[in-house]
């Protein structure tokens, strides 16, 4: 067995490297301001999932880690969201270039009205792609990753509208895997979807967390519990407790957040 | 009344309306088609018109029709998308864009005589040239570009924002999603306008009459180079459509068979919408069809 010893690593904990720094964030509407200067740390390799009340900022604080706040007139955010040394809220990054690396899937399932095939193809070509031999490949080790290959591999070029919720869903994970990022925001991806399709598209989350740093609003505790390695508890705008998912269902240190678990308000 | 009872004369009351709007579309056509087609024949529609004797065609303003027709959707459609575009994607919400799209709005509704006079003071007199196609067109763009700005605003606007945002966060430019999966998704909308628009073209004698005229030069069909005086291609040149030979010779009535004529011609004018109409969508939903890989 020397091969297996060449590749042995000793069963410790190692500690994982950030990916993400986030200091004192806030984030205004106009004047009203919807997170309230949060700090916390999001490391590789991980799940972080994001819980709290509807309306306590979740999906704002997401939105900001890939500028997709930008789109709201008004929208603003102060403090830093730093990555890979930079910090991702300043005017000069290139938010094209910072959206291919921090990828994006939304709560209702938005696949192009285009063919499957073009639906992965579409950024791919943006940025350049042009051989086909390449795209071929893309597409499918992205539909594969994303669990999908298999049921639409006979299909490729019928229209992505002819899928199931959930399997429009996996595709634009997959779509968002095939520009090959370092993290993924999930805003509440399965919560549109029924079950037999929550729990494939959880499976497939679960997966994913080998390649990349995922980062999951849920409304779903159960969900959260299942598949996070860190929690971020939420409320009105602040971050109340953040640790391992484990504490943070078991023992949490915060009096809100043992309320909100054990399902006395939200 | 119960419920029951009044969504029974609801029901009623939309059928009878239905039918009312149906019959009378029926009866206008087969009337039209009736009348019109008994002097409706090759030679009609390949002889040129004559001004004093009776036997006239209207093969000059049938092709000046289409011509104009394509002139002017050659400078509205661009301009009008364009301008939709710019108003649904890259306006700021406000005092300004609204003030544009009231103005672009009092445009629409102006009435086509006051754009035919505007027509004949800007594309005839200022510029010099006389009654031309281009000045028809220019004319006709006039009171078509607000509506195309305004169903490609609309037709932008009703894209689902998810599909806008979906496209943003894979990291493509704002300009590039616009191409690529807004205007693709508005497109059956637009095109609709357009073909409104067209059909506008088609009927629109008042705007005409002062800007590209009442005659049609003697053409020669076999000389193709547009800037030759007697190109039927020549932009620079008078052009008498359909609707405005219509409405020419019922006003002078100097051939002794303006009856058969202006019957003929009507005829052939609803029947050139109609097919206009059916080509446009037939081709619109072959590449929306390819565009969205539908079947
Ligand atoms: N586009 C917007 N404009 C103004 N206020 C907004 C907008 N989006 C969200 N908000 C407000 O910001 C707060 C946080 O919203 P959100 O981040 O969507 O909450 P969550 O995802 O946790 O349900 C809410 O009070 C909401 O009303
Ligand atoms: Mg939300």
């Amino acid at each position: 067995m020397v091969t297996e010893m060449k590749d042995y690593t000793p069963n410790i904990e190692v500690q994982k490297e950030n990916i993400l720094n986030v200091n004192n964030l806030e984030i205004f509407y106009g004047e009203k301001r919807a997170v309230n200067g949060i700090s916390m740390d999001i490391e590789e390799n991980t799940i972080t999932a994001l819980i709290g009340p509807s309306g306590c900022g979740k999906s704002t604080f997401l939105r900001s880690i890939n500028r997709m706040n930008d789109l709201i007139p008004g929208a603003f955010a102060k403090g830093e969201i730093i990555y890979e040394g930079l910090n991702i809220l300043s005017n000069n990054i290139n938010v094209g270039a910072l959206r291919k690396e921090i990828g994006m899937v939304f709560q209702k399932p938005n696949p192009f009205p285009k063919s499957i095939y073009e639906n992965i193809t579409h950024a791919l070509k943006f940025s350049g792609l042009k051989k086909k031999s390449q795209l071929n490949e893309i597409v499918e080790e992205s539909l594969t990753k994303a669990a999908l290959w298999d049921e639409v591999k006979d299909r490729l070029h019928e229209s992505a509208l002819s899928l199931s919720g959930g399997q429009q869903q996996r595709l634009c994970i997959a779509r968002t895997i095939a520009m090959k990022p370092t993290v993924m925001l999930l805003d509440e991806p399965s919560s549109a979807l029924d079950p037999i399709s929550n729990a494939k598209v959880e499976e497939l989350i679960v997966e994913l967390k080998n390649d990349y740093s995922i980062v999951i609003v849920t409304h779903n505790m159960q969900q959260a519990s299942r598949i996070s390695d860190k929690t971020a508890f939420f409320l009105n705008g602040d971050l109340v407790e953040f640790d391992q998912t484990e504490k943070i269902f078991t023992n949490p240190s915060v009096k809100k957040t043992e309320e909100y678990i054990s399902g006395r308000f939200g | 009344m119960n419920a029951k009872v009044a969504d029974r004369v609801a029901t009623g009351v939309f059928i009878v309306i239905a039918f009312i709007i149906v019959s009378v579309l029926i009866g206008l056509f087969s009337f039209i088609l009736y009348h019109g087609f008994q002097h409706v024949s090759l030679k009609f529609l390949t002889t040129p018109s004559s001004n004093m004797s009776a036997g006239g065609g209207i093969r000059d303003q049938l092709f000046n029709s289409f011509y104009v027709l394509f002139i002017t959707m050659l400078i509205t459609v661009p301009l009008g998308v364009g301008g939709g575009v710019y108003m649904a994607e890259y306006a700021r919400p406000g005092r300004i864009t609204n003030i544009i799209r009231s103005c672009i709005e009092v445009l629409a509704s102006l009435p086509s005589i006051v754009i035919g006079l505007f027509g004949l003071l800007m594309f005839v007199t200022l510029t010099g040239w006389g009654y031309t196609i281009l000045g028809g067109a220019l004319a006709l763009t006039v009171f078509n570009l607000p509506v195309m700005v305004r169903v490609t605003e609309d037709a932008i606007h009703s894209v689902p924002r998810d599909l806008k945002e979906a496209s943003l966060a894979l990291g493509i430019t704002h300009w590039h999603t616009i191409k690529t999966i807004l205007l693709p998704s508005a497109f059956p909308t637009i095109l609709t306008g357009g073909i409104l628009a067209a059909g506008r073209v088609f009927g629109e004698a008042a705007a005409l009459l002062f800007t590209a005229g009442l005659s049609t030069p003697r053409l020669d069909y076999t000389d193709w180079n547009p800037f030759s005086q007697i190109s039927p291609l020549n932009i620079f040149r008078p052009a008498e459509t359909l609707a405005v030979h219509i409405w020419s010779i019922n006003t002078q009535g100097l051939i002794p068979d303006v009856d058969a004529v202006s019957n003929g011609s009507a005829a052939v004018l609803i029947l050139s919408v109609l097919l206009f109409n059916l080509l446009a969508r037939w081709i619109g939903s072959l590449i929306h069809k390819k565009v969205t890989a539908t079947k």
